[in-house]
């Protein structure tokens, strides 16, 4: 530990780390200092000076995010000069930015509106010096960028860079032109571009914001002659509370349900029931990768065999490293598999024309908005996901309904692919897919229960980039005998950074696992794209920890035990790995180039 | 207190005729610390603009560890109006090399860039061909440094030191937070030293006459003499060597047209004077400059002139922060409402305020310093900015 330095804030001592700046140190004792620029998951950049504070002795203001606190030294935090100064810069950036609150969909959720709003800015003060004719680049399947919302602090350009290693946007040009741009300034849907959304998540203001596609849904829900479908992903039962008014955390499975029911949905499913067959495809096509790398010596099939899930993972890896595509599991995501399954298998039972089925995926997520829109994804005969709607979309929706959200009553999944078990709320976090997997391939291999206490694989949990863990196969069912004695080497990883560190290890043929979990967003799921906002640690947290309750408070916990997943395979699918399996369930990945 | 009258000097252009580097060979005779005791006691201070005494920046360099540091010559010379950093480059760059080779014997780095310009990439066969003679020198003396050009790209704000590291680092040229500052953490993290083209090449004359000698020149406050980039009004525009501490009167008296309104001290990033300062204002003094120097005459709008200046600031402004970014771009279009009369004159006093403002939230230098011309300029000639 390093040493400790005291100094007063506002008349108050605080005691801190040499080091600490002195944001840190104002917050450790409740001394509140607006921010714009910076965010915790961040490195600092002190490029707003909206946090400028009064240092004794000196005649220029701090600004407090990147000044490490000063030994000794007395800050003021609300002085005349440092409201004014605060006031002042507040307004600058209201001059620059496009002030069409009420029509901006993150009206109500918008930094730079709430502290124009506390200091009460003049929006007359200042001339305006926004840029005329700025266009909002919708040209990405999943993220719209409005330039003329921007306020320059970099936040995005600082989530690219640092958290997810793609470097889609950057800062160009200077002075008066400077702007945050893309690769040559080209459309969003022509650069490297992952569509994970965490820069959309971390935008204080509209600039960054997904692309929106509920009045579609509206519109299927309203016409008689459709048959619309809702699935709801693990993450978003966790996190949609926060739209409507409930705690960080809080589960509203039940509610949701009703809710989706009450706006007109025709059947209210869950994408659970895909995650649990995703563990069933998954787990089986690890065990046969298994059997021909280590009985068979077929030098054709890769190992590890990294998961496929996220689809902002899986954009990342087909533009990165594109001549590792082999490792990527075949198996489409859970949403694309409730996708086509709900024009197939679910038409076939229910007796409707697939034709007139609507199907809508409720994601936590930019990416799968691009994912549904992928030219592949129609092995149904139809585009398998008509839409894919983010958490927040959803939530607006819930508002739009005139629904009293908090006194609906609880109501369950209907059915067909509305049953699910906790391995496949756990998909949520990040480990959760590894160890849905692994309760469900140790069973099959040993016919045993995987050793953990309460099945819960505590070792793949957490919020570490990169985790791992081993497990020794011990008293194999015949059919498994190869595998007697192995250890089985797993790792998991979330946030692009760290997903780079795993393939670079892959690249070079040093990886030392059979199998990996990668998540594109910091957390898994409930640190996604299409998250309500703000995120953070603590936030992500709260989250992660109401999945693994949700997962508790589950009957069954273990994919293979899921009755609609027995019923499938019985009544339509046959076999994992079996030929409609392969006809529906998996898909192919395309190389794409750094540009 | 100002010097008599003006005076000319001739120290920093002054021929030696001694054998290649023996300003440099003789120091490294000396202690590393007596060396920079000599620095301190010379009261030489960044050249460059900025001021910071330049013997203790050095002494703090030498008292970094590790084994990498790096010494690096500011030469962006980009502040508008200056051009004495280019002369001495073409006429004495054996000074200016001497000068960084004396800063790393003395700091113990090992590594030095020449940050030049890109307009006066021209420059650089003659440098390179300099530098060869330097580091065979260099070998000769048993001094490990070596050094390197590198060609800026035309910004403005690199001249500003970290960005000028950010922009060596292959990264967009923008202000780092400071602290840490590149004495501590520098190029690729390391410990460097930056100082002006004319802060090294005065620091090998230093060595050459001795502290006292040139102490005796200036004044209590500012000691040694300085270049002088002089254009503007004056039919003896150029580089001229000038005694420090000055009274304007005496200057413009040398050097103006005999009908000056004004002048600009220290480029656009400093002081306007009017004429009825001449008398009491002393050149260099609460104000150290860079040593560009614009003379105004009576034919000039100083409307044009802050008009021209903000236009600069707009564009050269890096655009990371806010007061910044927009802040210059609000006083260029306020003082043009106001001319046009879509504004208040009232309005004028709103600017001053948010220049002010500018002054103390900006992150680095060039945002600090916009209010210095502008309020100099507004409060000196706002019937100017009106009518």
């Amino acid at each position: 530990m390093s040493k400790l330095i005291s100094l007063k804030i506002d008349g108050q001592q605080v005691e801190v780390e040499e080091g600490t700046t002195i944001l840190e140190a104002a917050r450790k004792i409740n001394v509140n200092i607006p921010t714009l620029c910076h965010h915790e998951d961040l490195c600092v950049a002190g490029n707003c000076r909206v946090c400028v504070v009064e240092v004794n002795g000196r005649e220029r203001l701090e600004a407090s995010c990147c000044t490490p606190a000063p030994e000794g030294m007395e800050i003021w935090t609300n002085t005349a000069k440092v409201r004014n100064a605060r006031s002042e810069i507040v307004s600058l950036l209201v001059s620059e930015h496009n002030t069409q609150c009420t029509t901006c969909y993150r009206n109500t959720n918008c930094e730079l509106q709430d502290l124009a709003a506390e200091y009460n800015v003049d929006g007359n003060r200042y001339l305006s010096v926004l840029k005329p004719g700025l266009k909002v680049d919708t040209s990405s399947w999943s993220i719209e960028k409005d330039d003329s919302k921007c306020i320059r602090c970099q936040r995005c350009v600082r989530t690219c860079r640092e958290l997810q290693h793609v470097n889609a946007l950057t800062a160009a040009c200077k002075g008066q032109d400077m702007k945050i741009s893309t690769f040559l300034d080209l459309p969003f849907n022509e650069v490297v571009c992952t569509n994970c959304g965490q820069c959309v998540n971390r935008c204080p203001t509209g600039a960054l914001t997904e692309r929106r596609y509920f009045n579609q849904v509206w519109e299927a829900i309203g016409d008689p002659k459709k048959h619309v479908v809702m699935n709801t992903a693990p993450s978003v039962r966790v996190a949609l509370g926060e739209m409507l008014g409930y705690e960080i955390g809080t589960r509203v499975t039940g509610k949701m349900v009703t809710a989706m029911r009450k706006m007109g949905v025709d059947s209210v499913l869950d994408t659970d029931f895909t995650a649990d067959l995703t563990i069933i495809e998954e787990g089986n096509e690890l065990l046969q990768r298994l059997k021909k790398v280590l009985v068979e010596k077929d030098s054709s099939v890769k190992l590890p065999m990294i998961t496929s899930c996220s689809p902002g993972w899986v954009k990342f890896i087909e533009h990165m490293f594109p001549n590792h595509l082999g490792h990527l599991s075949t198996c489409k995501s859970p949403q694309q598999m409730f996708g086509t399954l709900s024009k197939t298998y679910y038409a076939e039972q229910k007796g409707i024309d697939p034709k007139d089925i609507v199907s809508i995926a409720i994601m936590p997520c930019a990416a799968k908005k691009y994912e549904a829109n992928r030219p592949e994804m129609s092995d149904s005969g139809y585009r398998d996901i008509d839409a894919g709607l983010t958490t927040r979309e959803f939530g607006l929706m819930i508002k739009q309904a005139g629904l009293d959200f908090k006194n609906l009553p609880d109501t369950e999944f209907d059915s067909i692919m509305g049953e699910s078990t906790g391995a496949a709320v756990i998909f949520g976090a990040t480990g959760g897919v590894m160890e849905a997997a692994l309760r469900t391939a140790y069973a099959v291999v040993t016919g045993r229960p995987v050793p953990f206490e309460n099945l819960n694989i505590t070792a793949v949990r957490g919020t570490d980039g990169i985790r791992e863990a081993s497990i020794k196969v011990e008293g194999c069912l015949p059919e498994w005998n190869f595998l007697e004695g192995a250890t089985l080497n797993v790792a998991v990883a979330h946030g692009l950074k760290n997903a780079r560190i795993i393939m670079d290890e892959i690249a070079a043929g040093t990886s030392k696992y059979h199998f990996i979990e990668v998540m594109a967003c910091p957390g898994g799921c409930i640190g996604g794209g299409g998250q309500p906002i703000p995120t953070n640690a603590e936030i992500r947290a709260k989250r992660t920890q109401a999945i693994y309750e949700e997962d508790m408070g589950k009957p069954i916990r273990m994919s293979h035990e899921n009755p609609e997943i027995v019923k499938i395979y019985e009544e339509y699918l046959q076999e994992p790995l079996g030929h409609k399996s392969h006809k529906l369930l998996h898909t192919h990945y395309t190389p794409r180039n750094r540009y | 207190m100002a010097n008599n009258k003006l005076r000319k000097v001739d120290i920093i252009f002054t021929p030696y005729s001694a054998a290649p580097y023996e300003i440099l060979r003789l120091t490294m005779q000396k202690e590393k610390n007596a060396v920079i005791d000599e620095i301190i006691e010379s009261g030489l201070r960044g050249r460059g603009g900025a001021g910071f005494p330049t013997g203790y920046k050095w002494r703090f360099m030498a008292n970094q560890p590790g084994d990498e540091k790096y010494v690096i010559c500011n030469a962006d010379e980009g502040e508008p109006g200056t051009f004495k950093d280019r002369k001495l480059l073409v006429e004495v760059p054996r000074k200016v090399i001497s000068g960084m080779a004396i800063a790393a014997y003395a700091t113990n780095s090992n590594k030095g860039f020449i940050y030049l310009r890109g307009e006066y990439n021209y420059l650089i066969p003659a440098l390179e061909k300099e530098l060869l003679i330097f580091h065979e020198y260099a070998e000769k003396f048993g001094l490990d440094f070596q050094i390197e050009i590198f060609s800026g790209a035309g910004a403005y704000v690199c001249g500003e030191e970290t960005a000028l590291i950010e922009s060596m680092e292959g990264k967009r040229g923008e202000p780092r937070n400071k602290p840490p500052f590149p004495i501590q953490e520098g190029f690729m993290g390391k410990p460097t030293l930056v100082n002006n083209v004319e802060t090294f090449a005065s620091a090998t004359m230093i060595c050459r006459v001795g502290a006292e000698t040139y102490k005796s020149y200036g004044t209590d406050d500012q000691h040694g003499s300085k270049l002088f980039s002089i254009s503007g009004d004056s039919p003896k525009e150029g580089v001229h060597e000038l005694e420090l501490g000055m009274k304007i009167s005496d200057f413009v008296e040398e050097f103006g047209d005999g009908d000056t309104k004004a002048v600009q001290i220290g480029g656009v990033a400093g002081f306007c004077i009017p004429r009825k300062n001449f008398e009491t204002a002393i050149i260099g003094e609460g104000n150290t400059t860079g040593g560009a120097t614009m003379i105004f005459n009576s034919t000039r709008s100083m409307y044009n002139v802050l008009h021209n200046y903000l236009e600069f600031f707009a564009e050269e402004s890096c655009g990371q922060c806010t007061p910044c970014r927009i802040g210059t771009q609000q006083l260029l279009k306020g003082i043009e409402a106001v001319k046009k009369g879509e504004k208040p004159e009232s309005y004028l006093n709103d600017l001053i305020k948010l220049s002010r403002t500018m002054k103390i939230t900006s992150k680095c230098g060039l945002g600090q310093s916009v209010t210095n011309s502008f309020v100099s300029i507004v409060e000196n000639f706002r019937e100017e900015m009106i009518y």
